[in-house]
């Protein structure tokens, strides 16, 4: 069995609304921040996580622009898509370039650019993430596959819509700590209940904004981290898994098989339970894929989604706190960036932020809605 | 939408037929070329009696580029009778009306214009199944 690989660079761009930037320059800010994390300036390869640049920014071909600007040299760079799930897919690849043996340093980027297009530009290009044929082509835009799958997910398990706001308050209340974040403010279960419906039951403050970000990330062997620190941040256990892209398709509507998968090829290779994972970063797009992840990856029962939320052990302090940036609701949502964003999250906390003593992490990023799911667990090194 | 991306759709569209698995005899909409169920790369084409019921919906409020000029829209997930779920906007209803369960049939409607190509598209929306009272 080869070496353990670890996380030894973390740079996490300002996720927001940024007019002044492109795709290209948000992307060399959080590599140049990684760089500097990890106190190397070389790599042998760039993974690329972004969903979409190619309708957002018409710019396809990212890994050699990344790595021609960021002046990278002539490396091996390709772009990793997967939907909104981009970020932990590419972080999945490069993970299996250092495992592998084949690289020695490899950078992950995860970058998405979506204000350059009018807002409802944007909802259409999300939509693509769905089957563009048998969703899209009838109107079904992002959310509502989520609303439709939250009012099933009500009606099977008599669950009420005030209870499911609950997601969006634990997200936020961890944003003002969390220098990156786009909006860094706690909300109110009022404000998330009585804020305008986008596709109902789905509310404004039930989904995670449109915005522009970057986020990077650097792995190599545990051996050569330790070069670097006493305490390296490991890469314990990855499990990626797919599901039918129609929701419509799916054999049970409110039920995450893909996490299910993910989340259990990610315990077994990392030897733990759901028992032993001290902090999640989970993907809150939607308050009802929360309540989701938690049932599927084996947080709770079926149908009882809600009821750690509920009793308050999801804020710091709790049985399981989740989201200690401001998850994808507050931090922000760069659809592509994300899963790259949830890994140096992860690592922050890990590292040890003053805020948990956190030994074992677990960060859960879905792409489109549902069809895939990456889960990887990280464990501080002694 | 181009021509032929819209028209090579045509016999899902506006007929509504699937396929069947010749060996495990699993239906499915749109038509598969491996069946989910069993593997099998043999199936025929199966034309369903567009009928079913909603086992979920929502009113869009915040739509795609090339749907803004529907609203105000509906859209479900369609048990068929047959057994497959489909993806599909409900007419001729108001979303106040709209349940879980409610019986619903096939008919042939605009789905969109005004796309960047300029193409009418039609294909099949949902209507509540209800006895007409005359006037």
């Amino acid at each position: 069995m080869s070496d353990n690989v670890a996380v030894i660079g973390v740079g996490l761009s300002k996720v927001g609304e940024h007019w002044e930037k492109s795709l290209r320059s948000l992307a060399i800010e959080s590599i140049w921040m990684a760089f500097e994390d990890s106190g190397i300036d070389k790599v042998d390869a760039l993974y690329v996580g972004n969903m979409s640049s190619g309708s957002f920014v018409e710019q396809e071909h990212l890994g050699a622009l990344i790595a021609d600007f960021a002046g990278l040299g002539p490396i091996p760079a390709v772009k990793v898509e997967a939907a909104c799930g981009s970020g932990g897919a590419a972080f999945i690849e490069g993970y299996i370039g250092i495992k592998s043996g084949m690289y020695d340093y490899v950078l992950v980027t995860g970058v998405e650019k979506m204000t350059d297009v009018l807002p409802s530009k944007t909802t259409s290009i999300l939509a693509n993430a769905s089957d563009r044929d048998y969703e899209a082509f009838h109107g079904v835009s992002f959310v509502a596959l989520n609303a439709l799958v939250m009012r099933r997910y009500m009606h099977e398990f008599n669950v009420k819509r005030e209870e499911l706001s609950i997601f969006p308050v634990i997200s936020h209340k961890n944003a003002p700590f969390s220098k990156h974040a786009m909006y860094r403010k706690e909300i109110s279960l009022e404000a998330v209940v009585n804020s305008p419906i986008i596709a109902d039951p789905l509310t404004l403050m039930d989904c995670a904004p449109i915005c522009d970000g970057s986020a990077s990330v650097i792995l190599c062997s545990e051996k050569k981290a330790r070069e670097f620190t006493d305490t390296p941040i490991l890469v314990s256990g990855v499990g990626l898994a797919t599901d039918t892209l129609g929701v419509h398709d799916r054999k049970n509507i409110t039920t995450l098989s893909a996490a299910v998968e993910a989340s259990k090829k990610a315990y077994k290779m990392a030897g733990v339970t759901p028992k032993d994972i001290d902090i999640a970063e989970i993907h809150d797009a939607f308050s009802i894929m929360s309540a989701l992840s938690l049932e599927d990856m084996g947080f709770a029962k079926k149908g009882q989604g809600t009821k750690m939320a509920l009793e308050g052990q999801h804020y710091i302090g709790g049985e399981l706190p989740l989201n200690l940036y401001g998850g994808l609701k507050a931090r922000g949502h760069p659809v592509g960036a994300t899963g790259v964003y949830q890994i140096g999250e992860l690592v922050s906390s890990l590292r040890g932020d003053g805020r948990v003593d956190a030994e074992i992490g677990l960060a859960e990023n879905i792409g489109g809605s549902g069809a895939t799911v990456s889960v990887c667990v990280l464990k501080r090194g002694d | 939408m181009n021509v032929p991306r819209h028209w090579r759709e045509q016999i899902r569209r506006y007929r509504l037929v699937g396929s069947k698995c010749t060996d495990c005899g699993r239906l499915s909409f749109p038509n598969r070329a491996v069946c989910p169920k069993c593997n099998s790369r043999n199936n025929e084409n199966y034309q369903y009696a567009g009928r079913g019921k909603i086992i979920s919906f929502t009113n869009i409020n915040s739509p795609p580029k090339e749907h803004k000029y529907n609203l105000p829209y509906a859209v479900a997930l369609i048990e068929l009778m047959e057994g497959p779920v489909i993806t599909a906007q409900i007419t001729d209803a108001r979303a106040e009306e709209l349940e879980i369960g409610m019986e619903v049939e096939m008919v042939t409607r605009k789905i969109m214009e005004y796309n960047d190509d300029g193409i009418i598209c039609y294909g099949y929306k949902f209507r509540p199944i209800v006895e007409y009272a005359h006037p």
